[in-house]
């Protein structure tokens, strides 16, 4: 074994760059036109398909496969895209094996569902590739409204409200757009750039103007917003992290999953990205599944994942907890940590076992951690926001909050899943709801 | 194991299974390959007069429809007879036969329609030892354009003349190979009995074009920008053709003539349907262009095994089995009474059956909320529909209703004799029961 994946601490260089471009590559690698016109000739046109049903952004799927069988990828990918604008990254990240394919008749047939992402990519990328934009503006309203966070839902909502023929300032608290495309979704779901690209093509639009660097709470306020501008809709996501609240949380080492992972996304060159040698994720989502694979594949030696519950509640689907598995990350359920250990820096982190009402065993396990990773959980952060339901913004209908003329969506509103698709369906119900109050 | 062996117009051959005159047998080398791979006979390229022989095109000649995942459902071809001088197609023939004495070899022939030109080359092909010829008026491209193929087969007079030739002019066996591209195949088919033809052989290709290239505005296969029309042939052909074989096979007039069937088969099912329809044997073009020589493996040991699950011992127990079933649409019982029935442990919900009966039937499916489809008896008019557009085999079946019952649809019982349109109520020429 190469002697830089035994040394201890949080080390850059763990592995070549030539193992890590592998590493990092396309987790489905694009179909050719081949395996396209293969795996679309299964579909069977279902009437008022399952699949459809279950796609939160209803593309009408059926449809858009058939166009692929028939030679016309660019129709395919209008159909898609007239329904998820961010069809392209969803093709990448959704977890299909809960959604579309999930329900398809050819899972319940054989056990084989259509590939319906990797159907859809093929024809999104097919569309994009040829760098055109498939939709036009209608005339103006001479309305103006204020998207506040350039994530999905924001993206969505702002190139909804463009299309009606409203003016959008597009603000975000970060220096670049896609909100979690860009800073959060694994580097090997969407590889070469493609957030960037793909807010690029979006923008292509007109009419939406990004302002970025502009954060709600720091250079905005909502009150300010709602008198410059005739709507406002606000997609700024989960800020926060959810803290463990144990003993030594605060030790050299101990980070939270985002920010590991933001940093991964945003580095130019992984041989200079540091990681642990021993890497503890304590979560059971997405994110925990995300980091503790990232981290393996830049070259820890060990990752283990902790969740607190059963193998059935994990956040991450079956398809997720195979994935960390097959890349060889180690899951211990029912533990909750106790402490973390260590002289300034972690060095071990303490769990106890608990029964599936969280009530301790009584029982507790070490294990060596040079690098900890919090992935417990997103919050909303900042002041001055409307009404809260729990810990999120409170909405009724298509995103509506306590204050007029104030919309939300994605994962800062309430209900839903925390999911990009989720996140594009309600922004682009947001700007269907302002649009037609706008007009009335 | 049931005996395949086939006599056929007195030609024996191992199994029912022969090559149809066209590429697969334009030679030597190709025919002692399909023979080592099992063939139990082929009916030679097609040979045309001594002399310069006729030229292909030398762009595309093929042009094909595809069904899912790119599977060959349909072949088109503008291919002309045997490019190859008339000796060396003799020299071939003749040595080939003299290696494989109990395969059968026939020779497909076309010349022009004169007395002269068939008198001319029947002692050649004799003196081969070929086991009888097959005269191609069908080929329905190219030669036709010349007078020949099926310019000849789609006029009865002149299949009459020159079967008669062929018959004064030679003692062996004579298989006349039809056109499809005529209303009433019964007419070109008498004709060759009339002319003491041995057998037919049906069907040649059919008319076709298969496709436009779109974005040079010419049909398909282009050559230089232009096409002409095809022959098809293939899967796809398979349900006209047996209309054609079972027609000849059901007309009082030509009872007993035998027929070689050609048209679409593929598998040894196809085979078998074939012969129980009324041919004596089959022939395979496009299955073996597609998959190769190897398939007749497939043919032979499912039709034993269909065979011995039958309990028929040889082929001639299969041939014409099924040809008093092929009625009249005016006899068929009215009193049958189906309705389709949903197994819904087979059921996949994929609705297909629904769309299909609630926009282009009867209504009669009834889908819930949570995708249960279930057939309403008292709409369902057993169309079959359903059944053939279900993906899942099986899955929804017709069931037969019991006289006595009830067919919520009409109302009325179903009743256990049998009646037909001749005698219905609603038929104004209705033959009026004796009182
Ligand atoms: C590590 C990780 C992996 C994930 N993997 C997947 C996956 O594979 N598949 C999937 O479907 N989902 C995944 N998700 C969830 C998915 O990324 C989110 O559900 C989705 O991005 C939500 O979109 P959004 O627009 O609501 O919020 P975000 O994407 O979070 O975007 C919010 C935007 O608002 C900006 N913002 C925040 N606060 C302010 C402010 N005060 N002022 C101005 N701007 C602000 C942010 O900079 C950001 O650009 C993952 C999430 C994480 C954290
Ligand atoms: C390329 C090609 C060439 C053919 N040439 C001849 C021919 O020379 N003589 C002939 O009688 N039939 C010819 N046929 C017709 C076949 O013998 C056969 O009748 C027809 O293809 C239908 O059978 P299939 O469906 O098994 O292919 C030809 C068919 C094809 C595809
Ligand atoms: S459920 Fe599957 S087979 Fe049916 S339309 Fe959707 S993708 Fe096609
Ligand atoms: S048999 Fe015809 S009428 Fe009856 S359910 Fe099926 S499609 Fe409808
Ligand atoms: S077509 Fe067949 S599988 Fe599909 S819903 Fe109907 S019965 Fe079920």
């Amino acid at each position: 074994m190469d002697p830089k994946m035994l040394s201890e601490g949080i080390v850059a260089g763990r592995r070549s760059a030539g193992q890590l471009a592998e590493a990092f590559d396309d987790l489905h690698p694009p179909l050719t036109e081949h395996e396209a016109l293969v795996a679309a000739d299964r579909c069977y046109f279902c009437h008022d398909a399952p699949c459809t049903v279950a796609c939160p952004t209803d593309i009408d799927i059926p449809l858009f496969i058939r166009q692929i069988a028939t030679g016309t990828p660019e129709a395919a990918a209008r159909t898609i895209l007239s329904q998820n604008i961010l069809g392209g990254m969803c093709a990448r990240v959704c977890p299909t094996e809960t959604l579309c394919e999930e329900v398809c008749v050819r899972e319940t047939a054989e056990g084989k569902p259509v590939l319906i992402g990797q159907l859809q990519r093929f024809a999104t990328d097919t569309l994009m590739a040829a760098d055109v934009h498939p939709f036009s503006r209608a005339a103006s309203t001479g309305k103006r409204i204020a998207v506040v966070g350039a994530g999905p839902a924001g993206l969505a909502c702002a190139h909804r409200l463009a299309m009606k023929g409203h003016d959008v300032v597009l603000y975000d608290a970060r220096s670049k757009a896609g909100g979690l495309n860009e800073y959060g979704i694994a580097a090997y779901k969407s590889v070469d750039g493609f957030a960037q690209a793909e807010v690029d093509w979006l923008l292509k639009i007109g009419g939406i103007t990004l302002e970025n660097g502009k954060a709600l709470g720091r250079e905005l306020a909502l009150e300010a917003l709602r008198s410059e501008f005739d709507a406002v809709f606000l997609g700024v996501g989960l800020g926060g992290v959810n803290s463990l609240g144990v003993t030594g949380d605060e030790k050299d080492g101990v980070r939270d999953a985002v920010d590991f992972i933001a940093d991964l996304r945003q580095a130019t060159d992984l041989t200079a990205l540091p990681v642990g040698r021993d890497v503890v994720v304590i979560g059971g989502g997405m994110t925990a599944v995300d980091a503790a694979v990232q981290a393996k594949l830049l070259g820890a030696l060990n990752v283990t994942i902790v969740y607190r519950r059963g193998k059935d509640r994990m956040g991450a689907s079956a398809f997720e907890q195979d994935l960390a598995a097959s890349r060889g990350v180690r899951i211990i359920t029912n533990a909750q940590p106790v402490a973390v250990h260590g002289n300034g820096s972690v060095r071990e982190v303490e769990f106890a076992f608990t029964d599936d009402a969280l009530t301790p065993t009584g029982q507790t396990f070490r294990l060596p951690a040079d690098q900890l990773f919090r992935a417990i959980g997103q919050t909303l952060n900042g002041d001055g926001l409307p009404e809260l339901d729990g810990r999120k913004i409170a909405i009724t209908g298509a995103g509506r909050t306590s204050v007029a003329g104030v919309w939300a969506g994605g994962d800062c509103a309430a209900g839903g899943d925390d999911l990009t698709v989720t996140a594009v369906a309600e922004g682009r119900d947001a700007a269907e709801d302002i649009h037609a109050q706008l007009m009335k | 194991m049931a005996d395949l062996t086939t006599d056929f117009v007195g030609i024996k051959s191992p199994n029912p299974f022969w090559l149809a005159s066209a590429p697969p047998t334009d030679k030597e080398y190709n025919v002692r390959r399909a023979f080592e791979a099992g063939w139990g006979g082929v009916v030679w390229k097609t040979l045309g007069e001594e002399g310069p022989p006729v030229v292909n095109v030398n762009g595309p000649r093929y042009g094909a429809i595809w069904g899912a995942e790119r599977r060959l459902l349909g072949l088109n071809n503008i291919e002309l007879i045997t490019d190859r001088p008339l000796e060396v197609n003799l020299r071939e023939i003749k040595a080939v036969k003299r290696d494989y004495p109990d395969r059968a070899v026939v020779v497909s022939l076309m010349v022009p329609c004169e007395e002269e030109a068939w008198k001319k080359i029947l002692p050649l092909v004799e003196e081969t030892g070929a086991d009888g010829v097959e005269l191609n008026f069908g080929c329905p491209h190219g030669m036709s354009e010349r007078g020949m193929g099926s310019a000849v087969g789609q006029v009865p007079e002149y299949i009459e003349m020159v079967t008669r030739w062929v018959k004064q002019y030679s003692r062996m066996p004579c298989i006349v190979k039809l056109t499809p591209n005529i209303t009433d195949i019964r007419k070109p088919a008498a004709a060759a009995h009339a002319g003491g033809a041995d057998a037919v052989s049906l069907i040649n290709t059919i008319n076709s074009i298969t496709g436009v290239d779109l974005d040079i505005f010419a049909p398909e296969p282009t050559i230089d920008g232009k096409g002409a029309h095809g022959g098809y042939c293939g899967p796809a052909v398979k349900p006209i053709a047996l209309n054609m074989v079972a027609e000849i096979a059901r007309s009082p007039e030509m009872r007993g003539l035998p027929i070689s069937g050609i048209g679409g088969v593929t598998t040894w099912k196809d085979a078998a349907e074939f012969m129980a329809l009324g041919a004596g044997n089959v022939q395979v073009c496009t299955a073996a262009m597609t998959y190769g020589f190897k398939i007749v493996q497939e043919m032979i040991s499912g039709l034993s095994q269909f065979m011995d699950e039958k309990g028929l011992t040889s082929t001639s127990e299969l041939v014409g089995r099924a040809v008093p079933n092929l009625s009249d649409w005016q006899h068929l019982n009215l009193n049958y009474i189906t309705k389709a029935q949903i197994d819904q442990d087979l059921c996949i919900s994929c609705g297909r059956c629904f769309a299909a009966c609630e926009d282009t039937s009867h209504q009669a499916i009834a889908m819930s909320d949570d995708r249960v489809f279930t057939v309403k008896d008292e709409e369902c008019v057993a169309c079959n529909l359903c059944v053939n557009v279900c993906p899942v085999e099986d899955c929804i079946t017709m069931v037969e209703m019991q006289p006595g019952q009830t067919d919520p649809r009409t109302g009325l019982t179903v009743q256990k004799d049998y009646a037909n349109w001749t005698t219905h109520p609603n038929n104004p020429g209705a033959v009026k029961a004796a009182e």
